[in-house]
């Protein structure tokens, strides 16, 4: 079985739902924990059971945190490809708030039988802010360093703050260095605003001094 | 004036038209699959638009404060097509959705049996999902067309409070009035009905099951016509609450019934904000794409 981290601790997102929607929370885990149902029939429909909004100020959606905890019960009983296949299958046929909860899932996967990097291509092709953000969790680490850099770049370009990127000052490169410093060198010619997080990014790598030339 | 247009195809609308519609005080809509003006070819190709109806274009609307729905089906000029058919079997997939507030658009093109065999299969669909049903009445011989929908609904047993009969006018809103249907009304420069005669049938028999939408697409349309409906109400002596109770708390009572609206607030639980939706940890998502 392949271990899901969550997103937040069983008791506080049970004291966040009233006593109505922690049954119904309750209930999709146990029918789940039993095998007596699957997550693609329990996934789609978890949001309207249990709630949604922000769980606590700066901290995660209450529909993902359930959702992740979905996953962690389903995982319990499978084996890393099924699960693979079955986070595969709920991206594919779920709406954007569904496909979050999956890429949000995967980011508290450490199993290295369990590679969901096609699925964060496929998000960081989108241009939905969400689903960019949840792509550059932990699980980025399996993208190779070229998508990676990619993918930090397509933040600055969304407007995805990057204090969420994982391991964003231990992978920062040369090389993003310079795909940051060439975006930064365009928005000026152009003479728009350059977002901090463009320059926070450069100076990782760089010396806070500008070269010459 | 707040407005909720309760059949608006956004996907082939601009963002100019988003922000024109938020400015005229529109905050919610109903999406419903339709055709694209062109035939599709395959299912693979219903599938991409019905993602995109979940996914792209719900986060498009948010970013202009817009909450968007959408309902699904297979549309009734595409019902009789082979090469489209199998997406029935897909439906129910989507039908389990968040924001999927009925099956529609489903009802009569051309009247022949495959959309026949289609729009039964899809009454049942709505049953079995406990969904609303959005039909559509045909261009061509809409009485004709309304008459045999009427049957249809009839026969599949779903309570008639679960359906609206849309792009009705002058000659087809009493049948399906006096069944208890919902009636919708769509508003359109040129065809289908306009402002003033919008106005006379409300004057006529009231706001009750009254659904009035701009059902704007890629075709000559305007989003704005809810706002010169309700502004054409207001002329001809209307209250504002009247004017609320068409626009807005109407469609909220009939896509309601499907449990799965996504209205600010509605659903929300614990800590939850209202408007998280159009927030990304504390900052607007228009944040890189900004809204001139």
């Amino acid at each position: 079985m392949t271990t899901v981290h969550l997103l937040a601790p069983v008791e506080q997102l049970r004291r966040a739902l009233g006593d109505e929607r922690r049954r119904a929370l309750d209930d999709m885990v146990a029918v789940l924990a039993a095998g007596a149902t699957t997550l693609a029939r329990v996934f789609p429909a978890a949001a309207r059971r249990t709630g949604r909004g922000d769980l606590f100020v700066d901290g995660p959606r209450l529909e993902d945190a359930v959702r992740v905890e979905l996953v962690a019960t389903a995982a319990a009983r499978l084996d890393p490809g099924t699960l693979l296949a079955e986070l595969e299958d709920l991206y594919r046929h779920g709406d954007a708030d569904e496909k979050r909860a999956v890429l949000l899932a995967l980011g508290g996967i450490d199993d290295p039988l369990v590679d969901g990097s096609a699925l964060l291509l496929d998000a960081l092709r989108t241009n939905d802010v969400r689903l960019v953000a949840a792509a550059m969790g932990p699980h980025a680490r399996r993208l190779s360093a070229h998508d990676w850099r990619h993918g930090v770049l397509k933040c600055l370009f969304v407007g995805v703050p990057v204090a969420g990127v994982a391991d964003l000052a231990a992978r920062a490169d040369d090389e993003l260095a310079a795909m940051v410093r060439r975006y930064t060198d365009e928005r000026e010619a152009a003479g728009r605003e350059v977002p901090p997080d463009a320059f926070l990014v450069r100076d990782l790598t760089t010396p806070t001094t500008r070269p010459e030339g | 004036m707040r407005i909720f247009d309760p059949h608006i195809h956004m996907t082939s609308r601009t963002t100019d038209d988003y922000e024109r519609m938020y400015a005229a005080g529109v905050r919610a809509v109903v999406e419903p699959a339709f055709w694209l003006g062109q035939p599709r070819t395959s299912v693979g190709s219903f599938i991409d638009y019905f993602d995109a109806l979940v996914g792209w274009e719900r986060f498009r609307a948010a970013q202009f404060g817009i909450t968007h729905h959408c309902t699904i089906a297979l549309n009734p000029k595409e019902a009789n097509d082979p090469r489209c058919v199998e997406v029935l079997d897909v439906l129910p997939r989507y039908l389990a959705k968040d924001g999927v507030v009925a099956v529609g658009e489903i009802g009569f093109d051309s009247m022949g049996p495959a959309e026949e065999r289609a729009f039964r299969r899809q009454l049942d669909l709505a049953v079995e999902f406990e969904l609303p049903a959005m039909v559509h009445t045909p261009h061509r011989d809409k009485e004709g067309g309304t008459r045999r929908t009427l049957e249809l609904v009839e026969e599949s047993g779903i309570d008639p409070a679960m359906v609206v009969v849309d792009h009705l006018n002058e000659l087809t809103v009493a049948p399906v009035d006096e069944r208890g249907c919902w009636m919708g009304f769509s508003i359109y420069p040129d065809t289908k009905m306009d402002p003033h005669r919008m106005v006379r049938i409300l004057q006529e028999r009231g706001p009750e099951r009254v659904l009035v939408n701009s059902a704007a697409d890629w075709g000559r349309s305007d989003p704005l016509l809810t706002h010169a409906t309700g502004e054409a109400m207001l002329a001809a002596g209307f209250s504002d609450d009247d004017v609320d109770r068409v626009l807005w708390r109407n469609p909220v009572e009939f896509f309601a019934q499907s449990g799965r609206l996504m209205l600010p607030g509605q659903d929300d639980a614990g800590a939850a904000t209202p408007d998280a939706s159009s927030l990304f940890e504390g900052n607007s998502v228009l944040r890189g794409q900004q809204v001139r």
